[in-house]
């Protein structure tokens, strides 16, 4: 029986199977950012033990930075403390930084691509469940908690059990208007927010093919939401021709030997799945969440669910949520009335998003009682921007492209939703009070988003396009 | 080894029904109380948003389950998907420091389950039938987890249901052992495999 690229990563890290238990699973790369990394090295601290692999690790400040006066000190005093705390640390360990000021800093899943620290066929872990990202340039990539980034400090290896396979086969072309984006949260809105629990999902089919790394990493990024314990995409030309040049890709004979390396890594044609999905790209719409969890979505043109629609068991979250949300079941979606717009976020805050944004922006004017936050995911995707000009297009439509960090994302910085305001998002959760307490996020692709500030309400970019 | 957590055996205890599906980390404890370095005192704001009315007044809110002097006990209880979202372990701290040893559930989210277990705290997953017997118990019954015999039961009802967990965990957890020791104590073979791959 043939592998799945699953496997083929998989077995070649193993440093030890422990009878009856998990495997010792050896990471290649770790990304630490502030938040869930200061309880980790005061574990290490306490038992006197240094990092074992200080080159493997790599650090940013993103969670809780502010986006406006990067070059102030932060002013709550508690992220300061976080951020200098990780300072600290790296200092005290050996561990590279990019911290705020440096010209590599930015969200932790949009530098390790950019700067070619992501690579197919590794193992990749950091103390964020969104590490999934990664696994867009076909490696084994996910989220970990502090007690188990204190392991990877500690000895580059964690205790693993081998979650089961599913694969969500893309194929087909995908509208105008529709993005990686619309097909993730289609995706999730057909099976839920749990519905890869406990497996490993690898993304195939020429609808993905066709995709751009980025546009690709906006789908594995979300893999966490549906519960997969990480996405992958067998790597190819797009991203090798991606990789190629990035500051810590392989270079000269090293690349060759990657190559040949990286071109082995795919699924067998007789490697088995425990479970299969598939899914047309030509149905999918425009789509947009009306609920507080992921899967709860629906195209644009569709109304928001009645409890006589949904099962049984969804009926009473259907009812909490549209509570919170303040939106009444049957009603359509479209036209609703939007205070804030946030692009932005490891899922949707590369250059090719911005691009877009500008792109569909250019010579509008943003809606007046809308506020708009553009938030590049990286000082790189900040510097790219500019010198391409976009900055000036979005100020011209009245929007301000503010500096990296994770921002609104997560009510945890400066930048929050103010309670009961409407929020239409191109992050990833849009759980209740996630971008501030009270706060209602609709969540959406750039393209959305973009309409959305033009026009103050939820729309169909595609009429527009 | 040293002891890490408490060990965990027998949970008997009265129980804290919370039957609400797809509970995301950012409701155990919502991000804007993420700001701490050290491990201790999440507990006062587990379930923030959910408990208080708002954060000037900090005044409990009616009818959450947290606030209803009725429930108390060391055992959570909730309905399928628990802990999902964020990986955030201050999520699993803020239980543990807030009393609780276990949580039952029909399903967890994957890192939560990792999380919780490596702070002691007791994932256990029971079928979607016995979870309802757990709700429809009234407030006075308790609930008997006996981790050796992976066996939960409500034995007022005479009922009782096998639940899995990892061998190396459980005996982690009955002996109190910490995986970072366990990991630490096998540098040879990690150094071996490193240059097994080179
Ligand atoms: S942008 Fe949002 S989801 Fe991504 S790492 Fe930051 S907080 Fe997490």
């Amino acid at each position: 029986m043939g592998k799945t690229l699953f496997d083929k990563i998989w077995e070649r890290h193993i440093v030890k199977q422990i009878d009856n238990g998990p495997a010792v699973f050896y990471i290649d790369r770790h990304f630490i950012h502030e938040v869930t990394s200061p309880q980790a090295f005061n574990g290490l601290d306490k038992r006197g033990v240094k990092v074992f692999r200080p080159q493997q690790t790599i650090a940013t400040a993103d969670h809780n930075v502010p986006t406006l006066n990067q070059h102030l000190p932060i002013k709550d005093l508690l992220s300061r403390q976080q951020v200098d705390a990780l300072i600290q640390n790296c200092n005290n360990h050996g561990i590279e930084l990019y911290g705020l000021g440096h010209p590599n800093q930015g969200i932790v899943h949009v530098i390790g691509p950019e700067l070619g620290i992501t690579q197919p066929g590794m193992t990749i872990v950091c103390g964020d469940s969104h590490t999934s990202t990664h696994g867009a340039f076909g490696n084994i990539a996910f989220g970990i908690g502090t007690s188990e980034v204190e392991m990877v400090l500690a000895t580059q290896c964690l205790l693993q059990s081998k979650p089961k396979l599913m694969r969500i086969t893309i194929d087909g072309e995908l509208q105008k208007g529709v993005l990686s984006k619309d097909i993730v949260l289609y995706i999730l809105s057909k099976i839920s927010s749990s519905g890869a629990t406990g497996h490993a999902i690898e993304f195939e089919g020429s609808a993905i093919r066709n995709l751009s790394m980025e546009a690709r990493m906006t789908i594995c990024n979300m893999s966490i939401e549906m519960g997969g314990r990480c996405g992958l995409i067998a790597p190819d030309e797009t991203t090798f021709e991606y990789l190629k040049d990035k500051p810590f890709a392989p270079k000269n004979d090293e690349w060759g030997k990657a190559l040949t390396e990286w071109e082995k890594l795919f699924s067998d044609e007789d490697a088995v799945f425990d479970k299969e999905i598939l899914i047309n790209a030509a149905e999918i719409p425009p789509m947009i969440t009306y609920g507080t969890n992921p899967g709860m979505g629906i195209g644009v043109n569709e109304n928001i669910p009645t409890a006589e629609s949904v099962s049984e068991t969804d009926k009473k979250g259907l009812t909490a949520s549209l509570e919170y949300m303040g939106l009444d079941a049957g009603m359509p979606i479209k036209g609703k009335k939007i205070d804030y717009v946030f692009i932005g976020s490891c899922t949707n805050s590369r250059i090719e998003d911005l691009r877009l944004v500008a792109d569909f922006v250019k010579g509008k004017q943003k809606a007046k009682e809308v506020e708009v936050w553009i938030v590049p995911g990286s000082k790189q995707v900040e510097k790219q921007a500019i010198n391409e000009g976009l900055d000036v297009i979005f100020q011209a439509s009245g929007f301000r492209l503010r500096q990296p960090g994770c921002s609104a994302c997560l009510g945890m910085n400066e930048d929050k939703i103010p309670a009961g305001k409407y929020c239409i998002s191109t992050s990833n959760r849009n759980f209740e009070g996630r971008q501030g307490a009270g706060a209602r996020t609709l969540l959406a692709s750039p393209l959305t988003a973009a309409a959305a500030a033009i026009s103050g309400e939820v729309m169909d970019v595609r009429d527009l396009l | 080894m040293h002891l890490i957590t408490q060990k965990i055996n027998i949970i008997h205890s009265r129980f804290v029904p919370l039957n609400i599906e797809n509970v995301d980390t950012d409701q155990i404890i919502p991000a804007r109380f993420l700001k701490a370095t050290t491990r201790e005192g999440f507990g006062k704001n587990l379930f923030r948003d959910w408990r208080f009315e708002n954060d000037d007044e900090m005044k409990p809110k009616n009818g959450f389950v947290l606030n209803d002097n009725n429930y108390g006990g060391e055992i959570l209880v909730a309905a399928k998907n628990f802990g999902c979202g964020s990986s955030r372990e201050h999520a699993a701290w803020a239980l543990q420091d807030f009393g609780f040893k276990a949580v039952v559930s029909s399903f967890f989210a994957d890192i939560f389950k990792n999380n919780a277990l490596n702070n002691g705290v007791l994932p256990v997953t029971v079928s979607e039938s016995f979870l309802r017997s757990i709700f429809a118990l009234n407030e006075n019954e308790s609930l008997l987890i006996d981790l050796e015999k992976q066996q939960i039961s409500i034995p007022s009802k005479g009922l009782s249901e096998n639940f899995d967990i990892n061998a190396y965990k459980k005996n982690c957890l009955l002996n109190g052992y910490d995986d970072i020791d366990y990991l630490i104590s096998i540098k040879e073979d990690i150094i071996q495999y490193e240059q097994s791959i080179v």
